[in-house]
């Protein structure tokens, strides 16, 4: 789909620079802020795309749909990278602005198994001999896993965390200026498009990887009726 | 669409599956939501007295023209301020390099102990971040038209300052 590679590279293109050079700096964090047009898209694609990937799960298990499989073993890695780079960008902000690198409250432990349940899908579909057992266990996993995402996304208004509630999808108006908000929405969407390119790339290939191998059993198996 | 009596048992276990453990995670953080606690407010400490020798963590706001800094026996920064969520209060002193976020008015959570003469001795001190981002000229707009005082805590609702535009307003008036 090189139309929505494209798309992501046109929007990253506009959505960066206007991030991390043309928007205003916070008044008191400083230039630090900056941080927070990668970490805030991250964290979003973290819980978005598990709820895909609950979602091709649930698919899978009651439709017995080979692409839902395909579709959530190639998403879990992507899945895993964007955690990382949420809990990453986190730390690094939070060394300088709170004065650590890390704390166990509920926000950050949360994510920390956010984090081990898309590592472990990724692992656990990859584990097994036959790719159907994996892909069923991976789907049960995922399908449990899935009470945490409102445990995340809650655990802020909860419990008293050291890290703050959400700013831009709260009750009333979004507690960013316009200034950085619009930056942040511009790279949301751009992390988003890159994020579904990745995926959907990744799950075509599998789809034809699956197909080359299909063929090629077919013809061992001609040449071998052949050779009898 | 008409589902083969197999798919619709699937989809029923996955549903109640869902449910149980649904409802499994919603009874254990409520039961959690009192004990899972990151820090004690000062209102807090009264009703739950932890004793001297307990290391817990205070969590509040650093009341205004509280913060005194100095510099300790062993040359090291000290700092002394108080901290309150509004009914109560508890006198901190601390000994070490603040956060950048750390200022009167500014959320903050520190680890220690409580002394017998009342007064928290931290052994570190986070700054809390509020869920307001804003650009400089903002802020100032804010401070200088009286709508706000960082010292006192925190921002207006959002609604009132998030499309505001302090260079529209100085040029126009």
């Amino acid at each position: 789909m090189p139309w929505l590679w494209g798309l992501s590279a046109l929007v990253l293109a506009v959505g960066i620079p206007w991030a991390l050079v043309a928007s205003p700096p916070d008044w008191q964090q400083g230039e630090t802020v900056r941080i927070m047009y990668v970490h805030v898209p991250m964290a979003w694609l973290a819980m978005a795309g598990y709820a895909s990937l609950a979602v091709a799960s649930a698919t899978a298990l009651i439709w017995r749909h080979p692409l839902a499989d395909l579709f959530a073993r190639e998403l879990s890695p992507v899945g895993a990278a964007v955690t990382a780079l949420c809990l990453a960008t986190g730390s690094l902000w939070g060394r300088p602005m709170w004065g650590t690198w890390w704390v166990w409250d509920a926000r950050l432990t949360s994510v920390l198994v956010l984090f081990f349940l898309w590592v472990g899908h990724a692992a656990l579909v990859r584990a097994f001999d036959e790719d159907e057992r994996g892909a069923r266990a991976g789907a049960i996993l995922a399908l449990i896993g899935a009470v945490n995402l409102p445990v995340v996304k809650f655990s802020v208004d909860f419990f008293n965390t050291l890290h703050q509630p959400a700013s831009v999808a709260r009750l009333g108006a979004p507690g960013l200026h316009v200034d950085l908000l619009y930056p942040l929405l511009a790279c949301a969407l751009g992390f988003t498009l890159l994020f579904a390119s990745l995926v959907l790339g990744r799950t075509r290939a599998a789809v034809m990887e699956k197909r080359i191998r299909q063929l090629q059993l077919a013809q061992a198996r001609r040449r071998d009726s052949e050779a009898a | 669409m008409s589902l083969s009596s197999r798919k619709r048992r699937r989809m029923w276990m996955l549903l109640l599956g869902g449910l149980g453990i649904g409802s499994a995670t919603a009874l254990a953080m409520t039961a959690f939501q009192d004990n899972l606690v990151f820090f004690l407010a000062p209102s807090e400490i009264a009703a739950r007295h932890p004793g001297p020798e307990r290391a817990f963590r205070l969590g509040g706001l650093v009341e205004a023209g509280s913060v005194q800094k100095s510099v300790s026996p062993e040359g090291r920064p000290e700092a002394r301020f108080v901290v309150t969520d509004g009914p109560a209060q508890v006198p901190v002193v601390y000994v070490g390099v603040l956060p950048d976020l750390f200022r009167e008015g500014q959320g903050v959570v520190t680890m220690g102990k409580l002394g017998a003469d009342g007064t928290f001795r931290a052994s570190e001190v986070l700054a809390r971040h509020d869920e307001t981002y804003m650009p400089p000229e903002v802020a100032d707009a804010l401070k200088r038209t009286g709508h706000w005082e960082p010292e006192k805590g925190a921002p207006p609702p959002a609604a009132s300052w998030n499309t505001l535009n302090p260079k529209a307003e100085t040029t126009g008036g």
